[in-house]
């Protein structure tokens, strides 16, 4: 067994091991972090199929912000997650039919399929080899050219969630007290000064 | 030797995991947006397995696509889990019947 073929191994274990304590772990924490153990060895496995930039991309994007945005969300929700877990028993029997039937026909297809020889297409954007450009450049170089639009609608997508999720979670709290600006030019000398006579030892009411 | 087929039963094991996760885990909303990100993980993986067996490297665009409508659906779900969370004092799925719809 070669160290690629070795290697394939301990990612695939890993994810599937961590992939699955993400659904049966009792606490959601731990989900998060196990979520965050699958990401990282299926970065291993982009690396070891030959997308280093998908993978890097992996680890920055779903570590670095998916990840801790649901471990915000997770410790920062007050719910009983002990209670959440009640119907866990009830429904373990029909998803694992489920599953197991789903994945019986997935692991059948994935055994049995070819690629037809008299492909009349060929690949749409040859990846070089290694030896010439780097994974990084391929990528850029078909990104940027011939996906260039669905590149910019993918940064539109982006731009949407930002603003939905910053509308979606704003709100204004009653009592709070915020600066105003426009108020505080608009007040003149009139209305901020009172100047009274105030008659000796009887005092004012305010 | 690893082919193509090794990383395809990878990504299916992980798809059923994240199917398997959306059914045992009908009450807790963030375990079934965990689950959604594994069965995306699954299909990324996918793409970048037959991009590199056909040389073809549009399957590695499309996977980048794929994980930005992911960290965007992840954004906004769990934006309105909070708002939810919020209005609702719960994140069960079964309280979820606002709209009666």
């Amino acid at each position: 067994m070669t160290a690629a073929a070795a290697f394939f191994y301990l990612f695939a274990a890993i994810t599937v091991a961590s992939g699955f304590m993400v659904i049966a772990s009792r606490n959601p924490v731990v989900s998060v972090l196990f979520l965050i153990l699958a990401f990282v060895n299926a970065a291993g496995l982009f690396v070891l199929m030959g997308a280093e930039f998908l993978a890097m991309i992996l680890v920055v994007v779903y570590v670095g912000a998916v990840a801790v945005l649901f471990l915000f969300v997770v410790m920062m929700l007050d719910v009983d997650f002990a209670a959440m877990r009640q119907g866990f028993q009830d429904y373990l029997p029909v998803g694992g039919l489920i599953g197991a039937i789903f994945l019986v026909e997935l692991l059948l297809v994935v055994g049995s399929w070819t690629i037809d020889p008299g492909l009349v297409h060929g690949p749409l954007a040859v990846s070089p080899g290694a030896e010439t450009v780097t994974n990084t450049q391929a990528l850029g170089l078909v990104l940027y050219t011939n996906y260039f639009f669905f590149f910019q609608v993918a940064g539109l997508i982006l731009l949407v969630a930002m603003i939905g999720a910053i509308v979606l979670t704003l709100r204004d709290r009653p009592g709070v007290k915020r600066q105003d600006i426009a108020i505080q030019n608009a007040r003149t000398q009139a209305d901020a000064v009172e100047v009274r006579q105030v008659p000796t030892g009887q005092g004012v009411e305010v | 030797m690893i082919g193509l087929s090794h990383y395809l039963t990878v990504a299916a094991i992980l798809f059923t995991l994240g199917v398997l996760g959306i059914f045992i885990n009908r009450k807790n909303i963030i375990v079934i947006l965990m689950s959604v990100e594994l069965i995306l993980l699954a299909v990324n993986i996918n793409l970048v397995a037959f991009s590199t067996h056909l040389g073809d490297i549009v399957g590695q665009v499309f996977a980048l696509f794929v994980l930005t409508v992911a960290a965007a659906e992840a954004a906004i779900g769990l934006a309105i889990l909070v708002v939810f969370f919020r209005n609702r004092g719960s994140i069960a799925v079964e309280d979820v019947n606002m709209m009666k719809g």
